[in-house]
């Protein structure tokens, strides 16, 4: 799951020709380098390859903050998937 | 009371296919049968009695286009009014339009549509009766055009003879034997043209199906020698990327009913390089109202103002109004929207933009989705991706965001000549789409997500599907 995210991190900042920064767990999302619109394309494009969006759901959620928690919330929702 | 119209009453689409040219060697041609016209000086394809006809309100209904092709011929002149069913008419709407139009006849084929206590005759095309006394001309009928309807009830749209076919009047381009062909349905107005066009102008028609593929439909088109053609740049799409159809060498292509962007046109002119290409803005409510034939995309900001034709072009809002005696009159049935402006202008609703001297078609004016309180108009981008030298077509739609509320996304049609790409060769064209589209468009544009497909679906009036 980490190896994917990083992954269409890197895609996407190309893409979008924004600077990202080193990629760490501690770092804040919103000071990756990536704006809104880039978050918006990198769940849309974690959706295409992984078959689940873990931000469609009622349940309150707490926003990832971190690019820690990001994935985190990525690898618990294929978790809770599974079972 | 009807306004007065500039048409004699000595006049129905009858006399003037007669007065077009000899009706020897002339032909319907439909996908299961054809129908010469000299045939139908002395013989009828609705074998009931013509009075049985005379001041009826018309539900048209059948299944192939022949059928209602050789309807109109026996209903114009005598019936008050006929309205002309496209074949995708959800059965459930069937029982308004009879309402709201006052239907008393219903002309069918096999396919009849449910209207218990309506009385119904058959038109048929492989077994034509007597004609025993000459069509009569006495009625100006009207020609009522079911339009939209995708979401809600189609609108019906009243046109007469009239307004039909005064983008014709007085055209001597139209060349008596030529051979015409439409993707379209001939019961929806672009396909319409292209009918009355045949009829009008001493020539033939081949009609399409909508069972028939279109490499099928080329095919057939290029085996009868089809010289003038017209479809959407959708229809225009499909047939590039089908297999060169032999002997499918038409003098004239036409495209309307959609954006024709500069890609589509490039690609037609490169596939067919001996035929004229015109791309026209028409739609049902407004007529025809301009042709291009200059090979580029949107129109010369030169078109504005007044025609020599009578057509009068105007861009009010960003929208596109036209005023002319192509336009229809009126929608029908109570409360109804009013179909013209006080000024007598037809609002298009197709936004466009100046840039160079040249009005570009920029989407429809309720067609946008909303991108972070943007707006965008997806034919906007699809015009770009399609610019693409690797892209044949696409759809742009808005997807549902959890951070951003909407993002664009894009389904492409690559040309791959038929062979799946594999998943690095689609990485590397769509990093190349994006940053195609990034040199062009403002960033909340561009497409976030990019899904290649092995086709599009086109609805039933050959449009791309929104």
């Amino acid at each position: 799951m980490r190896s994917i995210i990083h992954e269409v991190l890197q895609d996407v900042a190309k893409n979008q020709q924004k600077q990202l920064a080193p990629l760490a767990d501690n770092l804040p999302l919103l000071e990756s380098g990536l704006d809104s619109l880039c978050l918006a394309i990198v769940v849309a494009r974690l959706e295409d390859s992984l078959g689940f969006d873990p931000f469609d759901t009622d349940d309150d959620i707490d926003l990832p903050i971190t690019l820690g928690d990001f994935i985190k919330f990525y690898e618990d929702a294929a978790a809770a998937r599974a079972t | 009371m009807q306004p007065p119209q500039e048409r004699p009453d000595a006049i129905s689409l009858w006399t003037l296919t007669e007065a077009a040219g000899s009706l020897s060697g002339r032909w319907l041609r439909g996908a299961t049968g054809d129908v010469r016209l000299d045939a139908l000086r002395s013989a009828s394809s609705v074998g009931a009695p013509r009075d049985g006809l005379r001041g009826r309100s018309v539900l048209l209904s059948t299944r192939h286009q022949l059928e209602a092709a050789l309807a109109l011929i026996e209903l114009d002149g005598i019936a008050k009014r006929v309205v002309l069913c496209p074949p995708d008419l959800a059965a459930h709407h069937h029982a308004r339009i009879i309402a709201s139009a006052e239907i008393d006849l219903i002309v069918c084929d096999e396919d009849a549509p449910a209207g218990a206590g309506t009385e119904r005759i058959a038109v048929r095309s492989d077994r034509l009766a007597p004609l025993l006394r000459a069509r009569e001309t006495g009625e100006r009928t009207e020609w009522i055009l079911p339009t939209g309807g995708t979401t809600g009830p189609p609108k019906l749209v009243q046109h007469t003879l009239a307004s039909l076919i005064e983008p014709i009047a007085g055209r001597t381009a139209l060349g008596s034997g030529s051979l015409w062909s439409t993707f379209y349905d001939i019961r929806r107005y672009g396909g319409l043209q292209i009918f009355l066009r045949a009829m009008l102008g001493g020539g033939s028609i081949v009609l399409s199906s909508a069972s028939e593929s279109t490499a099928s439909f080329l095919a057939r088109a290029g085996a009868l020698g089809v010289t003038h053609i017209s479809g959407t740049p959708s229809h225009w799409r499909r047939a590039l990327m089908s297999p060169p159809a032999e002997g499918f060498a038409p003098r004239y292509i036409r495209l309307s009913g959609e954006i024709a962007d500069q890609s589509v046109l490039d690609q037609l002119r490169a596939a067919f390089p001996g035929s004229g290409i015109a791309h026209a803005f028409a739609s049902t409510e407004a007529g025809v109202g301009f042709e291009v034939t200059d090979g580029l995309a949107g129109f010369p900001a030169s078109f504005l103002g007044r025609h020599a034709n009578g057509v009068e072009v105007k861009v009010e809002d960003g929208s596109l109004k036209l005023r002319s005696a192509r336009t229809a009159s009126r929608y029908l049935g109570n409360g109804a929207p009013a179909l013209r402006d006080p000024g007598g202008f037809v609002d298009t609703g197709d936004m466009v933009e100046l840039r160079a001297e040249r009005y570009y078609f920029a989407g429809r004016r309720d067609g946008g989705v909303n991108i972070g309180g943007l707006k965008v108009l997806p034919e906007e981008i699809e015009a770009v991706i399609n610019g693409h030298p690797k892209v044949r077509m696409c759809r742009v739609k808005a997807r549902r965001s959890p951070i951003t509320g909407a993002i664009v996304a894009a389904d492409v049609v690559a040309r791959s000549n038929g062979r799946e790409f594999d998943a690095d060769e689609a990485g590397l064209l769509r990093n190349e789409i994006i940053a195609h589209c990034s040199s062009r468009l403002a960033r909340h544009k561009v497409p976030a997500v990019i899904r290649f497909v092995p086709s599009l679906e086109l609805t039933a009036s050959g449009k791309v599907g929104r």
